[in-house]
Parts: C-alpha cells; sequence; structure tokens
C-alpha cells in the first residue's frame, strides 16, 4: 500500500497539469499492453521510447517491477500492489482508486525476458543521457546493483562525461558496487571507501554482504569501519528527522499560542474563545474554498487575510460586547470568554452541521524535498514552518516598529499613565485584541491544512496554547516562540519510546513542576508592570 | 448547641440544611408512595436528585478554595474523578464472576486485555472500608503534594489556574490509556451491587440519595467550621491581601495546603458518591472543560457563600437536564449566556440578589 501510495505521489507529481486520459501515447499503450500478443508489448515498448514520453521512465520502472495489471472485465489498466481481495488499484489512466473485489479478474502484464532486456537497455541509453539530471539519477538508481554487464560498461561510459557531481557521485557507488565483487584488491578498497561515502540503501546492501562473505580479514574490517560510519550518519540524520518533526509540531503550537500571548500575555484578558477563534479562521478556510472551487491553491492564499479579518471582527464584538466591562478581573473573564466559546462551538455547529469538514490541500503544498536517501521532509511541514515564522516576525514588528505596537505596550505596562500621556486606551485594547484575534484566524488557516475541521477544533488546541503561553513567560512573544518551539521537539523526541500520549504526559507534568521552579515561566518580564 | 454556632449567622445555610433534612425525610416517604399517587416521586428522579447532591457537593468544595482562599482551581474535577475511580474499583470488585467472562476476580477488561492477575493497586479494594479509606486518602494526597510544590514555590493567581487545569488534562490522558489498569476508554461500568444491595433496587436509589444529602450537610458543616475558625479568617486574609498575611507572620502556604487538601478529599467523596448513582466513571470526567464548568456553578450561585455554590450546581444541573431533554441544540447557547450574563451583572451571583435584599433591610 505504502509503495502504491509513493507511485501515485510519483506519477501525479510529474504530470499535474493535464489528464492522463487524454493523452494519445497513453491511451495506444494501453491498448498495447492489454494485448493479448506479446508482440504488442515489445511495440509498446517501441511505442515509448520514440515517443520519448515524459512519463517514460516511471513506466519502465513500473514494468520492470511487475506493477502493471490489466483487469479483464473493463479491459483497462491498472496499477496494482497486490492483486488480493480487499487491496486497492489505481486506474492507470484516470487515477482513481479501485478496491479489488474478485483477484482473478485481473491478469499481470507479464514481460518475457528479451523485453526486460530492451526495457533496461532503453533505460540505460536515454536515461543517462537524458537532459535532466533528475532523470539522470533515476537511471542510474534503476540500474544499481543489475548484474546486467552491460548496464554497468554504459554507466562507466557515461560517467566519464558526466558533469553533474550528484549523477557523478552515484555513478561511482554503481561502480563501486560492481568492483567490489572484482578480486583486485586495492580497487576493492577504493570501492569499501566509495561507498562507505554513499547513503544509498544499494550501497548499504553491498557492504553488508560483502563482509558476510569475504575472506580478506583487513577489507573485511575496512568495510565493517565503512558501515558503523554509515550507522552514524543514519542515526545523525534520523535525528534530524525528530527535530525536524519537532519543529513543524512546534510551529503549530505557536502558531496556536501566538494570538494568546498577546490577548493573554499582553492585556491580560485570559481568553478561554481563543480556540474558537482559531477554529472560525479554519471555516472562513472552508468556506472560501466552497466559494472558489476551481482554485483551490489560491483560496488558501485568499484565506489567510479573510480569516484575519473575520475572527478579528469577531474578537473585536467579544471585546466591546463583554470583556471591556471586566478589565481588571482576570477571573471573570476567564468564565464569560468561556461562555462565549460554548455559544460559538454551538453556532458553528447549527450553521455547518457538528461533523467534520474537509478543507482541501493545494497541489502546492505537497510533495517532498529530498537531500539524501535517508532524510527527505515533506513541504506542507515546511511550509508551516516558514508560515509560523512569517506571522511571528510580522507581530513582532507590528508590536516594536508601529504606533500602534507602541502605545498596546504603553497601556499593558502602566494603563493610567499612557491615558495621562493621550493614548485612547479604549480604542488600543479593541485594536489589541482585534489583532489577537485575527492572528488566531490565520492560525486556523494553517490547522485547517493538518487537523479536520469540527466545531471541536478550538478545544484541542486551547490548553496546549495555555501551556506555551504559561511555558515561556506571560507578556513575552519571544518566550511563546522558544516555548512552543521547545514543547514541540521535546514532544517529538520522547514519541519513540514513550509513545505519542505518554510523552503529552510528560510534557505536561514537565511544564507543572517547571512552574514551581520560575513562576513567571522561561522570560519572566521584569520591572513593576510584573508585580500586578 | 456547637453545630448551631457554625449556622447562627448564616440564613443561607439554616435554610439550606433545612432543606436537606425535609428532602432527606420526604424524598424516601414521597418514592415510596403508589405510582399513581399525585405526589409519588419516581425513583429515577430520586437517582437524579442525589446525582445533583453529589455535583452541588462537588461545587462546595471549589467554593471553599475558591471563594475563601482566591485559588481559582480549574483541575478540581480530577479529585472528584479519582474519588469516584476509587469506588468504581470497588464496585467493580464486587461483580465477581457475574462479568462477561464471568471470570471470578478480574474485571472484563483486564481479561479482555489478556490479563492474568490483578495490578498490585487493585488488591484490597473489595473491602469497602479500605475503599472508603482510599476514596479520602487519595484525591487529598495528590492535592497534597501537588499543593506542596504549588504553594511553596508561590506559584499563584493565573498560574495556578493554569498548571491545576494541566494536573487534570494529564490525568485524563493518562486514564485513557488501556496500560493504567482503569479500563481506558471506556472507563469502569456494568457495576452490580454495593454493600450487598443491588444497584438497580429501589432502595439502594433510595439510600444512595440519603447518603449524597447527608454528605452534603456534613459536608457544609465542615467548610463552615472552617470558616469560621480562626483558619478561616487567615484564609480570607490570604485571598484579600496575601503579601500582607505572609508579612504579619503568617504561614500562608500552610493555609493554602490544608485548606486546598480539605477541598481535594470533598470533593472526592462527591465523587464517590456519584460513581454508584449514574453507574460509569470513564476519562471524560478529568476533562478541563468539567473542571471549568464546576467553576461556573460557583460563579452562578455566588462565590463565597457555600450555599451559593450549592444552589448554583442545583441550579445549573437542573436546567441542563431541562435544556438536553427539551431543547438539546439551545443549551450551549444557553449555558453560554448565562456565564457572560452573570459575569457581567450578577458579579455575586444567585446569592448576590438575595444579600443585597438583606443589607438594604
Amino acid at each position: 500500500m505504502c509503495a502504491l501510495g509513493l507511485l501515485v505521489l510519483l506519477l501525479c507529481a510529474v504530470q499535474p497539469a493535464f489528464a492522463k486520459s487524454d493523452d494519445p501515447v497513453l491511451l495506444e499503450l494501453q491498448t498495447l499492453l492489454i494485448s493479448s500478443n506479446n508482440q504488442d508489448r515489445t511495440k509498446a515498448i517501441e511505442l515509448l521510447t520514440q515517443s520519448q514520453h515524459e512519463l517514460a521512465f516511471d513506466i519502465y520502472g513500473l514494468l520492470l517491477e511487475g506493477k502493471f495489471f490489466f483487469n479483464r472485465t473493463d479491459n483497462q489498466l491498472y496499477l496494482v500492489d497486490r492483486a488480493e481481495a480487499g487491496q486497492s488499484a489505481l486506474h492507470f489512466l484516470d487515477e482513481r482508486d479501485v478496491v479489488i473485489e474478485r483477484p482473478r479478474d485481473f491478469r499481470r502484464v507479464a514481460l518475457n525476458n528479451a523485453q526486460r532486456t530492451q526495457i533496461r537497455r532503453v533505460m540505460a541509453q536515454t536515461g543517462l543521457t537524458a537532459d535532466s539530471s533528475k532523470t539522470r539519477i533515476k537511471a542510474v538508481r534503476q540500474m544499481m546493483g543489475d548484474p546486467d554487464p552491460e548496464a554497468l560498461s554504459l554507466i562507466r561510459a557515461a560517467y566519464t562525461s558526466e558533469t553533474n557531481d550528484k549523477v557523478r557521485d552515484l555513478m561511482a557507488v554503481a561502480i563501486a558496487i560492481d568492483t567490489l565483487t572484482q578480486t583486485d584488491e586495492a580497487a576493492q578498497r577504493d570501492a569499501i571507501d566509495t561507498l562507505a561515502a554513499s547513503l544509498e540503501p544499494r550501497a548499504r546492501n553491498a557492504l553488508n554482504q560483502f563482509v558476510s562473505q569475504t575472506e580478506n580479514a583487513s577489507l573485511k574490517e575496512l568495510a565493517e569501519k565503512g558501515l558503523i560510519g554509515i550507522e552514524q550518519k543514519i542515526k545523525f540524520y534520523k535525528g534530524l528527522e525528530t527535530v525536524y518533526f519537532g519543529l513543524s509540531l512546534g510551529s503549530v503550537l505557536v502558531l496556536a499560542a501566538i494570538g494568546l500571548a498577546i490577548t493573554f500575555g499582553v492585556m491580560g484578558v485570559i481568553n478561554m474563545a481563543h480556540g474558537e477563534l482559531i477554529m472560525i479562521g479554519a471555516y472562513t478556510t472552508f468556506v472560501i474554498q466552497q466559494l472558489m472551487p476551481n482554485h483551490i491553491g489560491l483560496s488558501v492564499l485568499v484565506a489567510i487575510p479573510a480569516a484575519f479579518v473575520v475572527s478579528g471582527l469577531v474578537g473585536i464584538a467579544i471585546e466591546r460586547g463583554v470583556i471591556r466591562f471586566l478589565y481588571g478581573r482576570p477571573l471573570e473573564t476567564l468564565l464569560a470568554t468561556f461562555g462565549i466559546s460554548l455559544v460559538l462551538q454551538q453556532a458553528v455547529r447549527t450553521i455547518f452541521s457538528p461533523l467534520n469538514k474537509t478543507v482541501e490541500t493545494p497541489s502546492w503544498m505537497s510533495g517532498m524535498l529530498e537531500f539524501n536517501p535517508v532524510f527527505a521532509i515533506t513541504l506542507n511541514r515546511l511550509y508551516i514552518i516558514i508560515f509560523c515564522l512569517l506571522v511571528f516576525f510580522a507581530l513582532l514588528m507590528i508590536l516594536k516598529r508601529t504606533a500602534l505596537g507602541l502605545q498596546v505596550r504603553a497601556v499593558s505596562q502602566n494603563r493610567a499613565m499612557a491615558r495621562a500621556m493621550g493614548v485612547r486606551s479604549e480604542r488600543v485594547d479593541m485594536m489589541t485584541f482585534g489583532l489577537g484575534s485575527g492572528v488566531a484566524g490565520i492560525a486556523g488557516v494553517a490547522l485547517s491544512q493538518i487537523t479536520n475541521v469540527g466545531p471541536n477544533l478550538g478545544q484541542a488546541y486551547i490548553i496546549d496554547s495555555f501551556m506555551v503561553v504559561v511555558f515561556g513567560g506571560v507578556g513575552n512573544i519571544w518566550g511563546t516562540l522558544v516555548a512552543g518551539m521547545t514543547l514541540g521537539v521535546a514532544n517529538k523526541i520522547m514519541e519513540p519510546w514513550a509513545g505519542a500520549v505518554l510523552a503529552k504526559i510528560l510534557v505536561l507534568v514537565f511544564i507543572i513542576l517547571f512552574i514551581q521552579k520560575k513562576p513567571r515561566g522561561l522570560f519572566p518580564q521584569r520591572g513593576r508592570a510584573a508585580e500586578g | 448547641m456547637m453545630l448551631w454556632n457554625l449556622i447562627k449567622e448564616d440564613r443561607g445555610g439554616q435554610i439550606l440544611l433545612l432543606l436537606l433534612a425535609i428532602a432527606i425525610i420526604a424524598v424516601p416517604m414521597l418514592n415510596a408512595l403508589p405510582p399513581d399517587h399525585a405526589l409519588h416521586i419516581p425513583t429515577y428522579t430520586v437517582a437524579l436528585l442525589g446525582k445533583y447532591l453529589t455535583l452541588a457537593l462537588l461545587a462546595l468544595s471549589v467554593d471553599l478554595v475558591w471563594g475563601y482562599l482566591g485559588i481559582l482551581t480549574l483541575g478540581h474535577g480530577a479529585f472528584f474523578a479519582l474519588g469516584g475511580y476509587v469506588m468504581g474499583m470497588y464496585l467493580m470488585r464486587q461483580i465477581g464472576e457475574r462479568g462477561v467472562y464471568g471470570h471470578p476476580e478480574l474485571p472484563d477488561f483486564m481479561v479482555f486485555l489478556n490479563w492474568d492477575s490483578l495490578p498490585w493497586y487493585w488488591t484490597g479494594l473489595d473491602q469497602f472500608w479500605f475503599a472508603a479509606i482510599l476514596i479520602i486518602l487519595v484525591p487529598g494526597l495528590l492535592a497534597f503534594i501537588f499543593g506542596a510544590l504549588a504553594f511553596r514555590s508561590r506559584v499563584s493567581g493565573v498560574y495556578l489556574s493554569i498548571i491545576t487545569q494541566a494536573l487534570t488534562f494529564a490525568l485524563m490522558l493518562a486514564f485513557f490509556r488501556n496500560e493504567m489498569g482503569f479500563g481506558g476508554n471506556n472507563g469502569l461500568t456494568d457495576f452490580k451491587d454495593i454493600l450487598g444491595f443491588s444497584l438497580q433496587a429501589r432502595e439502594t436509589k433510595v439510600g444512595l440519595f440519603v447518603a449524597s444529602a447527608v454528605a452534603l450537610a456534613l459536608g457544609y458543616l465542615i467548610s463552615r467550621a472552617v470558616i469560621q475558625s480562626r483558619l478561616g479568617k487567615v484564609c480570607v486574609a490570604v485571598r484579600d491581601a496575601e503579601s500582607r498575611a505572609r508579612f504579619l507572620g503568617y504561614r500562608v502556604e500552610n493555609v493554602k495546603l490544608w485548606v486546598f487538601t480539605l477541598s481535594a478529599m470533598i470533593a472526592g467523596v462527591a465523587g464517590a458518591l456519584y460513581v454508584p448513582q449514574v453507574g460509569i466513571i470513564n476519562p471524560n470526567e478529568f476533562s478541563p472543560l468539567n473542571s471549568i464548568e464546576i467553576v461556573v456553578w460557583v460563579a452562578v450561585g455566588g462565590r463565597a457563600t457555600l450555599y451559593g455554590a450549592v444552589a448554583g450546581a442545583l441550579f445549573i444541573n437542573y436546567a441542563k437536564t431541562w435544556f438536553t431533554t427539551e431543547l438539546p441544540d439551545v443549551w450551549l447557547f444557553a449555558l453560554g449566556a448565562i456565564f457572560v450574563l452573570v459575569t457581567l451583572f450578577l458579579p455575586k451571583g444567585i446569592a448576590g440578589l438575595f444579600r443585597r435584599k438583606e443589607a438594604s433591610v
């Protein structure tokens, strides 16, 4: 299933622009491949070679792996991982998923040896000389470890004229795997060095195999050392991956908490409706997608300002209607805003139904960024980290560099003095609360991409948000950033050995104990304002 | 005489205790009337009333720390649920061989998880006296440890509220885990009998109602005794001017710690009486929202009056029952509106309405 998912990703990523069912080459290919005549399959390979289709390489790979099946009932081509009942099959042209009901209907598109060799040769020849370095890499990977001596000589030939470093390195690995099986000891030594520097799974396999087979003690030692080095590198990249996951979780926490850092931290209002303001942002994204169903990629960008405005206005209404009567009574605001949160939740249930809504993820947000064979990062997490930092620094700029920010800080430090200096504190309160609420709305847009959008969305994040703000130190938005990222990374580091739930419990217990040690958080406010 | 002194100046308390006394006598009698009689109280109503009374006791415990000590606890549901879980464990042990799997000792969910023996913390809980001690001891101990840490390091105000919330949230997540041995998601349920009496029997339900009413009355008198004592005066001093009380030489953290622990014990008893009447205890009782709701009962009833907390709990829970059966969609709107309106227009709660009258006379 996993491999199939990867295939889908691969095929979609290569050709997002038009439907495959309109492609004449692919249609022709389908007719040839489902034919019972063996000659037709050879023709299919030739057709693909001549057309120089951009999917050609992927299709060759799938053919070699035997993933192509045709369905006898509808004579269509499918991609299948395992032809068993209950497994899913992907329609080749329409890219729709089907559940296999009767496995007997699916017949594998089988190739004979001559056809396989033909494909390998074509792949090597066209792939190694292709213009795109990505295709060349794909070709080398495909041929790596292939016992066919012809393939290797092709790589050797291409190696001398290759200019791209990445491709060259990969080719060197492919050659080294072969050299390892030869008998020249000096060459073997070089090959081991080359393989030990590579993170390709095939290189590791070759070394492992070599260690178990060789009788040369010094070479064996060298290879073992190389393997240890590889293991360490893998461990390092796994660590890096954990940190990356932690940062992306941390970004989510920071996004959820940062609006609260303003309303709670700067204004001292315990806003229990904060989660619902996030929820409103997420629902705004949903509504915008409903309004522009043909521009999903754009809709998310439109939703950001829209969510800011909608949540901001709701926030201002809350401030004007309720909170302004309760300044100086933080615990009472807690109760009143909790009441508001219940009303908002029920309102969403009444308007949109209690069921979760699906918000689509735009195609530009999906995909992977591959650094090396063991370390790849998903793009949507990367975008969330970047988005979080953008929001954070924009907010920091507003607070530090604008007139509004100056007034906000003045009022939060000394309300009476600020008023005496001519600051309209009522208006500042309104704007500050609106700003905090608007940022919560923006967080909602980001959260709509990674979790379910439903009436309980806000509740799920409110406690985490409070933890982050309190851990970081109330009134300090840098503290919120550091706290959110720390908690995110800590959570992900503990997850592998403690499990997700226990990791969360441990983080909570840690916060409880931490507050004992530093009752005012990581970065406490100093001065007289803090005593209030 | 001593008892009278406790409530001599407390008109609300007098009325409350009088009503409780009437209820203890009248409800069982009215319930015993034939079903077609006009004054007959159906058994399910008795059980419902009993449930309300346990929640009122819980509200009382919150008012003790919030009203008189100024600690806004957002985690009192945890102590309530712990008391409930201890009672639930006792009730599970009473099922014996009558479970679905018919195991003589292990509760059904443990058999289901392929456990072959009881975890150590389940031992002894087949004895009621031992369970009764733990019902008070477990919440008390947790409150004592938590309070000792928090109050010594002078965590106060909003920070304290947030970490109490973290406490109950962490416990909720923990109790959701099957490995904890408390039934995970489903909690403990399918109870059969308590002290040998079937929980389905009418007499047991009436008995539990009476027990809840007595517990509420006792809880009220104990809280009242604390407030009337010198300790109570110090509590109010801590609430109104913590630094000043400290500078006058009072050990503020000890005052807070003892009252907080006492309050947790009362909440534990409330939980223990709640569980047999509703027939289930699960991790949702730990949910932070529940704890906030308790605070709201107190706020609606009126802080720092004790009887106000009782009135608030009864009022909101009755309203909840009414709305969720008659107008389920409107309930959250109504509850939310009550929160907002009470904080805006009735800062002293329902009790404040009567007090103002008293003062003007």
